[in-house]
């Protein structure tokens, strides 16, 4: 028997792309349609929020000649290049290529941090080499999860800072917590003007003076702690019980590593925007800084509750 | 009015009959009287030399410095009032910052060095302002693909820019440049270029007029990575000695 044309929506599945579609247009209409309506007039015009000739404010939007693969998105982008002058900003209000977890550990020795260096475009695996761990002065690495061109700007702001720094030649150098006081100002100044920079920062580093291991967290809205262990995104559900369990500030760099290594795989197998290609960067008093190169871990796919995911899990289907 | 040119020298906006603007060359007088400058382009790097006077023995070796930074790999001695240089370096640093940020990648000495003589040259074309009373030498090395050029310019107060293998600025610029022509620049090193330098700054020095100086050097060079840095305080030490030994070697 031949296999019928299905005649719902191809990966949404029966009715869900009207649906979506509808809801979206319904929801979206009032600003929506005012918007587009208007934005063929005359910029100068007194009349901006009259809709146009015949057009009831609260109409639904006529359908489009091609069914919307995300109409939620497409909405969202319209509303964004719609939007009559004046109108509050919509940009970088929707991450777009992001990175996950970064994760970082106090050691004897300093700072060990890791992440993936995946840059997903939504669920998609877009971009596998990204690098989400940088310097940001001699002895501070930056690592970011979140909207990979948000970071990729604050990194140009940190080479700046640092640039600026070398060039004074006053023997001063910016020590990881001055580093993370600036971004903490950057990121809450940005959510203040309600442009947040998407990202979850975490600082680490070593004072070169003193040898005193630093280590922060910043998120997009500018919370910020400071602590022996840090996590961003699902690294904070995932990885942070493991820290709490078996991070000490005197632990060796093996210890460390197989413990960063440990949370990393916990976060690969529970994490579907992550990849099996990670780095770490360590800093230390005695060796300075180091990124190293990318390396995968070993998997174990075998495990009953992952092959029967729902079996132990009441409630579930 | 004893001469052709005499009122002619209040404005920088009139020109004298016979074609001159009297205050852009006192500004060039300001920079003569400054102590001697040294810029020694070579095989591999660039070198920037000082001979600063000591204006009190009060003051904190190693300060105010004259050689300063205007990118990682770029480098400018100023010769004249230091306010003035000063300021044409800081306007030099906004010019490589904002560069890199917009094209994201270091800035051509050669555009840098145009680009701070068109902002000094605007000093001589209002009456509002006076010209500006610095000579800047500006020590870069651009990069090519793996290639490295170094490169040397001279931005003078009436707004011209030279490119140059070797120069020298202030009082004791005539005798500096023999000196420097006698150099073969383009097989040196840039190491040998320090201690060459230490030994003009040294020979060419009148101990007559100003009896104390403090010699700073600064280099781009394979050994600082091609980026701008302070010599070595030992290297500084090592060739200062060397200097002062041969100046003594030709005094017998």
């Amino acid at each position: 028997m031949q296999p019928s044309l299905p005649s719902h929506h191809p990966l949404l599945g029966p009715d869900t792309a009207i649906l979506a579609a509808q809801q979206q247009s319904a929801s979206a209409s009032f600003f929506h349609n005012q918007r587009t309506n208007t934005a063929h007039q005359d910029a100068n015009s007194n009349a901006v929020l009259a809709p146009a000739s015949g057009a009831m404010p609260f109409t639904v939007a006529p359908p489009q000649a091609h069914a919307p693969f995300d109409a939620g998105a497409l909405a969202f982008d319209a509303a964004i290049t719609n939007a009559p002058p004046g109108a509050p900003n919509k940009h970088t209000t929707y991450p777009y290529v992001t990175g996950t977890s970064v994760l970082a550990i106090k050691y004897k020795d300093g700072i060990m941090m890791a992440a993936d260096t995946l840059g997903a475009y939504g669920a998609t695996k877009r971009y596998k080499s990204i690098s989400r761990i940088v310097p940001a002065a001699p002895t501070t690495l930056v690592g970011a999860g979140g909207e990979i061109s948000d970071f990729q700007y604050i990194s140009k702001l940190l080479t700046e800072l640092n640039d600026n720094d070398v060039i004074r030649d006053d023997g001063v150098v910016l020590k990881p917590r001055e580093v993370f006081a600036y971004l903490q100002r950057v990121m809450y100044n940005r959510r203040n003007k309600f442009d947040p920079l998407w990202n979850s920062l975490v600082v680490g580093g070593v004072d070169q003076a003193t040898g005193e291991a630093f280590l922060g967290t910043c998120s997009m809205i500018g919370v910020s702690y400071t602590d022996s262990h840090v996590a961003t995104g699902f690294g904070n559900h995932l990885a942070r019980p493991l820290f709490r369990n078996e991070q000490r500030d005197d632990m060796t760099e093996q210890e460390a590593r197989a413990l960063l290594e440990k949370a990393l795989r916990v976060c690969y197998y529970r994490d579907k925007n992550s990849i099996n290609k990670f780095v770490i960067g360590t800093v230390t008093k005695e060796s300075g800084m180091k990124v190293s190169e990318p390396f995968s871990l070993s998997t174990e796919w075998g495990y009953d509750a992952f092959v029967h995911p729902t079996k132990h899990a009441l409630g579930s289907w | 009015m004893s001469s052709v040119g005499a009122g002619y020298d209040l404005s920088s906006t009139t020109f004298s009959p016979d074609g001159r603007v009297f205050q852009v060359e006192y500004a060039q007088k300001a920079v003569d009287n400054s102590g001697t400058v040294l810029g020694l382009r070579v095989r591999d790097g660039v070198v920037l030399a000082i001979e600063k006077p000591v204006i009190s023995k009060l003051a904190v070796p190693g300060a105010n410095r004259r050689i300063l930074s205007a990118d990682r790999s770029v480098g400018m001695a100023g010769a004249g009032l230091a306010a003035d240089c000063r300021m044409v370096v800081n306007r030099a640093r906004g010019e490589c910052q904002n560069y890199k940020h917009f094209y994201g990648s270091a800035m051509p000495t050669e555009v840098l060095a145009e680009r701070i003589a068109s902002y000094v040259h605007l000093f001589t074309l209002y009456w509002s302002v006076r010209p500006c009373g610095a000579s800047t030498l500006v020590a870069g090395c651009d990069q090519s693909g793996g290639e490295r050029t170094p490169q040397l310019y001279l931005v003078e107060p009436n707004g011209v820019v030279q490119r140059f293998y070797g120069t020298a600025l202030g009082k004791a610029r005539q005798s500096a440049k023999s000196e420097i022509e006698k150099l073969d620049l383009s097989s040196m090193s840039a190491k040998e270029a320090v201690k060459a330098a230490a030994k003009i700054i040294y020979q060419v020095h009148d101990e007559s007029k100003d009896k104390q100086f403090e010699l700073e050097m600064t280099w781009i060079a394979p050994e600082t990575d091609y980026e701008h840095r302070r010599v070595p305080a030992d290297m500084l030490a090592e060739a200062e000695a060397e200097a002062k030994a041969a100046i003594e070697a030709m005094d017998e």
